[in-house]
């Protein structure tokens, strides 16, 4: 009662358009969601999210047309070349003062990114678990209450797993390397035939993560901060020992790098290279329904596994329109968003929801994807490894920097 | 409508002084420890970079080097050409190329020259053997070659624009034909006589090509070099990464940055120097180098096609990716073609070019009027633009643009400014301004002052002789100044980007975004979009004086 009370209080009080944090904490009763709703209709919310994939932006562009049909609420996207851009625009915003009205209202963030916003309080919540759909939410088996061994509490809504995968070629390339020191071999004898997106690409640094869990995986200082790490150097020996092996044999003797992610299906499909690194296990066969990969690219894990992270939407803390951004959140969410992200003819991205705990009827929408020609089954893509804790992603990348990002 | 006579220049000079003054402060006081910036010592962090040096030195090499071929080759041509139905021929084939946005041609020609790209498709596997394509470091190489080539590309059809337009203004033309009649060949005459009063008058457009392809960034992330970029791309990253206290070491890199422009403006000016003295030594020492001069405007002639080419053969081949289906190396063109690329981006792309459009016609619109008007108040009360004016006029485009819209941003937030169409207005107001004065002041002089005189012998006054004669004298050149205004709206990022707060949608931050992806088909369509929109003024420019002035030949010139 007291939280419907303040619910109504807020509600009468157009300065204060969002939801207050303080309610959220236990969740939402179907009264004070209806609030929310009410409260959310007619509001415009710029969803601030990264702009070079013509498939997520058409996914985004879907998004908007069902939350307005659905609940009034517009959403427009903010096409970014990197998600930094809104978290530097929302710390301007603070440094100005200008602590309401926010020019960004939602941001599809992650990793670094949110552990910066989280320091620095530039994000509103809790409210993700407050969210209807959060029942649906597999909280069990996915990892989607860390964001790289942060503490979400509540701080994000995911949106989408992602494991990393390698796509290769099967006409040029039948067997790939399945582990790191195999592929350490395999481009020693194919010289110029492998590249990584540079680091501080996500993607790049990503790659060097993988390798470094690859070579010495379940060391446990993975999952403390770097600085806690008693023996970093022993940690890391024997990744930098790959890593100056690999370079003279990386594509361009490693004098330069694709600078994203999807330039290296371009370069696959140029037939530059032969494996690409992806962190969507559907992108691949996405990419071949859009002519961007040949028909017979397809993808494979490390037989030790691969790492995986969820995909979160956060709302800063000065969005003046809070309450249609957690409407987009939750839509988000819904099965009905899900399904159509897993299916590869739309994105390809893994679903965050728990099969056992929706209704039948979604569930069988599920169970009817095609997956595609190029996407590995659940039971092929096993169990994600955790990602390190972030600090280790910027040391990492620091380190191959300083190493291998500046020497020409 | 009476107004005080300096209010249209005072208005002009604010509107390009006070961006540049404003967003400079705010941007370098973070850098100086003022404003509570986050992070510690940023100028010792700048420093502690290891790309420091290498980024440094690329961004003064790929500068000069760029500034200094096109200037060669433009003056090239011009010295081989002029006067000659090649020279015609060239000239249109390069002022449309004026209006290709920057990232556009970049794109076109890493596409074109890459190893895996359409020159080499075109030849594989019959001439080169290659069924895969070779690795070679072509496009992003260490030493920037492909970033020079394509800052080249882009910059002769400026400098040339420039080089016609200082023609009118001095008599290099009859003093080469002087040369010419001492038995001095075509080219060479015209290298030593005419080319030094023509370069004194484009002195300040080649600081404006030295300082932008010191500081570019887009030409730059497209075709540098990565390990390590130049130092503009590296200020643009640390701006962008999720770790905030390298905001400080940003706007150091900033403050950098623009030392180092001051430094390279200051290195060429000594290179004018001894230029200059070879130069009158050559002329001083009588010799005629005839075979010399063969070759020059045969090399002329080669390079001015060669950027014509590139750039136009760069459109091509992103016109056909926009409609390709698979295309595999070493194809020559795509397996299938289908306008799915069309039909996906068609839609979206509307609404964002309208909005280009607009943002473009406000900016293109104001600054004509503005510019006008100062031309105008000169002429009625005979102000005289100094050294101090021009350099004021070139202010905006010579100082890099990553040192001062960061601070512009923050000075807006912190006035409580929203973000939003109207802010990118004025920001693009700031670059087209400049742009537009340097299109219409030559025209606007050029016009003969005797039919003023009779006009205001037969009793017009200076409203009347402005509004009934100078304007439809003036109409093609106007045109034209709007055009280029336009084009110069259409084709930015960075202001669009920062003080649109990402809300203002154009054809070119949609453009660039997708850049960082790797969709070549909807980079094509982008581009292609982005090219149309900077052109469709051009052909306004040239088609409607000739509709207004269909039996009056002398009218339809400009």
């Amino acid at each position: 009662m007291k939280y419907a009370l303040a619910f109504a209080t807020l509600l009468a009080t157009p300065a204060l358009a969002g939801p207050d944090p303080e309610s959220l904490s236990d969740g939402l009763s179907a009264e004070e969601w209806q609030a929310v709703l009410e409260a959310a209709e007619g509001q415009t919310v710029y969803w601030n999210a990264w702009g070079g994939s013509t498939t997520t932006n058409a996914f985004i562009d879907w998004v908007g047309s069902r939350v307005k049909e659905e609940y009034g609420v517009t959403l427009e996207h903010v096409k970014l070349s990197d998600t930094a851009d809104a978290v530097s625009r929302v710390l301007a915003e603070q440094q100005a003062g200008q602590n309401e009205g926010g020019a960004v209202d939602m941001i599809w963030i992650n990793g670094p990114n949110f552990a910066a916003m989280k320091g620095q309080n530039l994000l509103f919540g809790p409210f993700a678990e407050a969210l209807p759909n959060w029942q649906y939410v597999d909280v069990e088996n996915k990892d989607v209450q860390t964001d790289f061994t942060l503490p979400v509490e509540g701080y994000e809504a995911p949106w989408a797993m992602a494991q990393v995968v390698f796509i290769y070629d099967e006409a040029s390339l039948p067997e790939p390397p399945r582990s790191i020191p195999a592929l350490l071999e395999w481009a020693k004898a194919n010289p110029g035939r492998f590249t990584f997106p540079q680091p501080p690409d996500f993607l790049g640094s990503t790659f060097l993560k993988q390798a470094l869990i690859d070579l010495n995986g379940g060391d446990p200082a993975l999952s403390e901060p770097v600085e806690a790490a008693d023996d970093y150097a022993a940690s890391t020996e024997a990744l930098w020992s790959f890593i100056d092996e690999l370079t003279p044999n990386l594509w361009r003797q490693g004098r330069a790098y694709p600078q994203t992610g999807p330039r290296q299906l371009q370069l696959i499909a140029d037939g530059e290279v032969d494996i690409a690194i992806s962190f969507s296990p559907g992108e691949a066969s996405t990419a071949i329904a859009n002519n961007e990969l040949p028909p017979t690219a397809r993808t494979y894990v490390l037989e030790s596994g691969t790492i995986g992270n969820a995909s979160f939407v956060a709302i800063p803390y000065n969005s003046s329109v809070k309450s249609g951004a957690m409407v987009v959140a939750n839509f988000l969410m819904s099965p009905e968003a899900q399904v159509r992200a897993q299916d590869p003819e739309v994105l390809g991205y893994g679903t965050v929801l728990s099969m056992d705990k929706l209704p039948e009827a979604d569930r069988a929408a599920f169970e009817a994807l095609d997956l595609g020609v190029a996407t590995l089954s659940p039971a092929e893509l096993g169990k994600a490894q955790p990602e390190p804790h972030p600090s280790w992603m910027t040391k990492l990348t620091e380190e191959w920097i300083e190493k291998h990002g500046v020497k020409e | 409508m009476y107004l005080p006579r300096a209010t249209l220049p005072a208005l002009t000079i604010a509107l390009l002084t006070l961006p540049v003054g404003l967003g400079l402060f705010f941007t370098l006081a973070p850098a100086l420890g003022y404003m509570g910036a986050p992070g510690e010592a940023p100028f010792m962090r700048l420093m502690d970079w290891p790309g420091i040096a290498p980024a440094t030195r690329l961004s003064l090499t790929t500068g000069f080097a760029a500034t200094l071929l096109s200037l060669t080759i433009t003056a090239l041509i011009a010295a081989g050409w002029h006067g000659t139905r090649a020279f015609t021929a060239l000239q249109r084939l390069l002022s449309p190329l004026l209006s290709v946005p920057h990232a556009a041609a970049a794109f076109g020609l890493a596409f074109l020259i890459a190893p895996s790209g359409w020159l080499a498709r075109a030849l594989s596997p019959w001439l080169t053997g290659w069924d895969r394509p070779p690795d070679l470091l072509i496009v992003q190489d260490s030493a920037g070659l492909a970033l020079i080539a394509g800052l080249t590309a882009k910059e002769v059809p400026f400098l040339l624009l420039m080089l016609l337009a200082a023609r009118s203004q001095t008599r290099s033309e009859a003093h080469a034909r002087v040369a010419t009649t001492l038995g001095y060949p075509r080219a060479i005459g015209w290298l030593l006589v005419a080319f030094p009063a023509l370069y004194a008058q484009i002195r300040l457009p080649v600081y404006v090509v030295l300082a932008y392809s010191m500081s570019v960034v887009d030409v730059a992330m497209i075709l540098g070099p990565n390990t390590p970029p130049t130092l503009a791309v590296q200020i643009t990253r640390w701006m962008a990464d999720p770790d905030l206290s390298l905001r400080g070491v940003a706007a150091a890199g900033a403050l950098w940055q623009l030392a180092l422009v001051l430094a390279g403006l200051a290195l060429w000016r000594g290179l004018e120097a001894l230029a200059a003295r070879a130069g009158t030594a050559l002329a001083m020492s009588g010799r005629r180098l005839p075979r010399l001069n063969a070759s020059l405007r045969a090399l002329g002639l080669a390079l001015g096609l060669a950027v014509a080419l590139s750039v136009l053969a760069g459109l091509a081949s992103q016109a056909l990716w926009s409609v390709a289906g698979y295309w595999s190396f070493p194809d020559a063109l795509p397996d299938t073609l289908s306008l799915r690329t069309w039909g996906r981006h068609g839609p979206m792309l509307w609404p964002i070019a309208v909005t280009t459009l607009l943002i473009a016609t406000l900016a293109a619109l104001a600054a004509l009027a503005l510019v006008t008007g100062c031309l105008e108040a000169e002429a009625r009360h005979g102000f005289r633009m100094g050294p101090a004016g021009r350099l004021i006029l070139y202010l905006p485009l010579l100082i890099p643009q990553i040192a001062f819209l960061p601070g512009l941003q923050v000075l807006m937030l912190t006035l409580g400014l929203r973000e939003g169409l109207w802010p990118v207005v004025l920001s693009h107001l700031t670059f087209v301004l400049p742009y537009t004065l340097i299109a219409l002041s030559g025209p606007f002089h050029a016009v003969d002052t005797r039919y003023f005189t009779a006009a205001a012998s037969l009793g017009a006054g200076p409203t009347r002789r402005f509004w009934r004669l100078r304007l439809p004298l003036l109409l093609a050149p106007l045109l034209t100044a709007f055009a280029v205004g336009f084009a110069v709206s259409v084709g930015q990022y960075l202001p669009t980007l920062l003080l649109g707060g990402g809300r203002v949608t154009t054809l070119t931050t949609e453009a660039v975004a997708l850049t960082s992806g790797g969709d070549r088909r909807a980079i094509g369509a982008y581009a292609l979009a982005q090219t149309a929109a900077a052109l469709l003024p051009f052909a306004l420019a040239l088609a409607i004086p000739r509709l207004m002035f269909a039996g009056r030949k002398g009218m339809r010139g400009g």
